[in-house]
């Protein structure tokens, strides 16, 4: 089977204390670790275990700048054989639907059964692997947990409310949205990566893909982010102050009243 | 301005809390536009559900049909493409239909996505004006919209308050007759429901709930001593259980468990809206955080800026001196 796993580097939240800069309009990122988005490592993890069971290989994909390389390489150490880097200076603020419509073209440039994107990024959007397929004309799940191959064919479920799992049948080729969980990404060393960092990596610009710049980057997006800014804290937490002596007391005195210790 | 719709999720003949909550939503849009309910399904639950919406949208879409007893997205985009007028403005819930249904959706409508929206300042001609989160919920921004072909706007759950005015009077329409083909490459089969575990965390009156400030299997211990010393359960948010130091039944969230316990301590939890999702019944919150900026801070009730490696011991401690 043929796999492209769509992958984005974001910054990790998990790391970071996100600021914004002092004109409002991105965020500091002078001192941002990054890494590649959670849920992408799931999806590249899933891709490599089929491709172990059924044959074919993997192809890791990202829309960037020189810098999400090293995404590529990092995914390409767990065991993707090959690496694609979407790059042009007519992508720069591209929304969802212009990413999606540059990915869509490389698509169409390969040969691929099976296209697999996180279920979310940094953004929160939830919306590339979505708008790929209905650009492509294939079937689509999103939220997936759990995979199986068959003849021509899928067997996936979806993670919904409360954990239950609706269990489809899809026809190949499809687009799915990884959810995390459904699987443990391998670790990825130094050593690892090292491995990789000669290998070559083709990048694609709007004209390798067959598309207009223009109607792809920021001035063809319709949705627009004009600033960035803290969220007003509302009425927010009381911050229990003092010594970490102190803060224990009145944090035991608020447990006590509002029936937290028994 | 161009006409409002919003799809409406139910479940077993009763609308899900976010009904309302779009009506809510659309009127921000623009407070004079009709609002239509969108009810797809198949069978007796269907009229029930458009007899209920009818009381508060203005218009009710009945879309009755055996491809609808599931809620399918995939089939549900088709019939929508086909039965929607093309600029129209289609408000969805952010959950895991919406997340199936939307983006594709408005590819096929040729209209503008926009996802998981907070709050709406407004139309501004054809600028949809709405605010969003970014990295987890740590930064706003303000979003401008060109929507002068449509748009399909998913709307985060529980932000916008229910429109309980009642004030709809609406008509229902039968619209089974015009959805055309609805036939698709993806077929449901079954649900398996969630397994029930060894603790039923939906009966507990406090939970200690640990995230993924944890950071390591070994420190669990240390959240289990504070719940011991406190009579408590322990709860988790997402990352612990897919990393497997906690089994499923714990999870606190929309994709897990929904609790409602008298006290909630969030302990190296962020508060992402997935995680709060599954936190009901506005109980006390209390939240360790190292990071004194985490969205957590903003719908605790007491929060304490603090390593919890550190400080969960120490409290420990200090509850079992008592
Ligand atoms: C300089 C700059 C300016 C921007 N300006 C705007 C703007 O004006 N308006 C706007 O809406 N957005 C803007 N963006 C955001 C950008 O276009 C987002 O990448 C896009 O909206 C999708 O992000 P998301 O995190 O919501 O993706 P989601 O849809 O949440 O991501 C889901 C999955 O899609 C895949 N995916 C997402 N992005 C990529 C990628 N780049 N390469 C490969 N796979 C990917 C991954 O598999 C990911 O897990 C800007 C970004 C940059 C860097
Ligand atoms: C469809 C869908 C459904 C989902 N359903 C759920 C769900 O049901 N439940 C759920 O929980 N999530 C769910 N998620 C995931 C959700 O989006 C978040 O990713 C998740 O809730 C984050 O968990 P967290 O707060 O533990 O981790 P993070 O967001 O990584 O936060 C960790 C926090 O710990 C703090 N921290 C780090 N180290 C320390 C320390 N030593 N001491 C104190 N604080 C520390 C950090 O400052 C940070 O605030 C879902 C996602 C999707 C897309």
């Amino acid at each position: 089977m043929e796999i492209l796993v769509c992958v984005k580097r974001v910054p990790d939240t998990a790391e970071n204390e996100i600021e914004i800069n002092s004109e409002g309009n991105d965020i500091e990122r002078d001192d941002l670790v990054y890494s590649v988005n959670e849920w992408d490592n799931y999806a590249v993890e899933e891709a490599i275990q089929i491709v172990d069971k059924v044959g074919g290989s993997v192809t890791v994909v990202t829309v960037g700048d020189e810098e999400s390389e090293e995404v590529l390489r990092r995914e390409m150490a767990m065991g993707a054989q090959n690496g694609l880097l979407l790059t042009d200076d007519g992508f720069e603020g591209a929304d969802g639907k212009g990413t999606a419509s540059i990915l869509a073209a490389a698509v169409k440039k390969g040969n691929y059964d099976l296209i697999l994107t996180g279920a979310q990024a940094d953004d929160g959007a939830a919306e590339v692997g979505g708008m790929l397929a209905a650009m492509l004309d294939y079937p689509y799940a999103s939220l997936v947990n759990t995979i199986e191959t068959q003849d021509g064919k899928l067997k996936v479920g979806r993670e919904v409310e409360g954990g239950n799992q609706d269990m489809y049948e899809i026809e190949l080729p499809c687009v799915l949205s990884i959810q995390t969980g459904i699987n443990e990404p391998r670790y990825v060393g130094i050593r690892g990566i090292r491995k990789v960092a000669s290998v070559e990596i083709p990048e694609y610009g709007a004209s390798d893909l067959g598309i207009d710049a223009s109607s792809v980057g920021g001035d063809a997006a319709k949705v627009k982010r004009m600033d960035y800014f803290m969220p007003e804290m509302g009425e927010g937490a009381e911050m229990l102050e003092g010594s970490t002596e102190e803060i224990i007391e009145k944090l035991i005195e608020y447990l006590k009243a509002k029936g937290g210790l028994k | 301005m161009a006409d409002i719709f919003a799809y409406i999720e139910h479940n077993q003949g009763v609308a899900e809390d976010s009904a309302l909550e779009l009506l809510t939503a659309a009127k921000k849009i623009s407070p004079d536009a009709a609002v239509t309910a969108i009810v797809m399904g198949s069978g007796g639950d269907l009229d029930k559900v458009c007899n209920e919406m009818a009381a508060s949208y203005n218009a009710v879409w009945k879309i009755d049909n055996a491809a609808f007893s599931f809620p399918d997205a995939e089939a549900a985009r088709k019939a929508l493409v086909n039965i929607l007028p093309g600029d129209c403005v289609l408000l969805v819930p952010h959950a895991h239909l919406g997340m199936d249904l939307s983006p594709g959706l408005s590819i096929k409508m040729d209209s503008t996505f926009i996802s998981d929206i907070v709050d709406v300042e407004g139309l501004d001609g054809n600028t949809l004006k709405v605010i969003r989160q970014e990295f987890a919920g740590q930064v706003s921004t303000h979003v401008h919209a060109d929507i002068a072909n449509g748009a399909v706007v998913n709307v985060r759950p529980g932000v916008f308050q229910p429109d309980e005015s009642k004030a709809g009077g609406g008509e229902v329409v039968d619209k089974s007759g015009d959805l055309g083909d609805v036939s698709v490459k993806r077929k449901y089969l079954e649900t398996v429901e969630a397994e029930a575990g060894e603790v039923d965390i939906t009966k507990s009156e406090v939970l200690v709930s640990v995230g993924r400030g944890v950071e390591e299997e070994d420190n669990i211990e240390t959240i289990f001593d504070l719940a011991e010393a406190m009579g408590a359960d322990v709860s988790c948010s997402r990352p612990i259980v897919d990393a497997k130091w906690l089994e499923k039944p714990r999870q606190v969230g929309t994709s897990g468990q929904t609790v409602k316990p008298k006290v909630y301590m969030a302990l190296g939890i962020s508060g992402s809206f997935q995680h709060m999702g599954g936190v009901k019944g506005n109980p006390f919150i209390v939240a360790v955080n190292k990071n004194p900026k985490a969205p957590i801070f903003q719908v605790a009730d007491v929060g304490v800026e603090a390593d919890i490696l550190e400080f969960v011991p120490e409290l420990t401690e200090k509850i079992k001196e008592l």
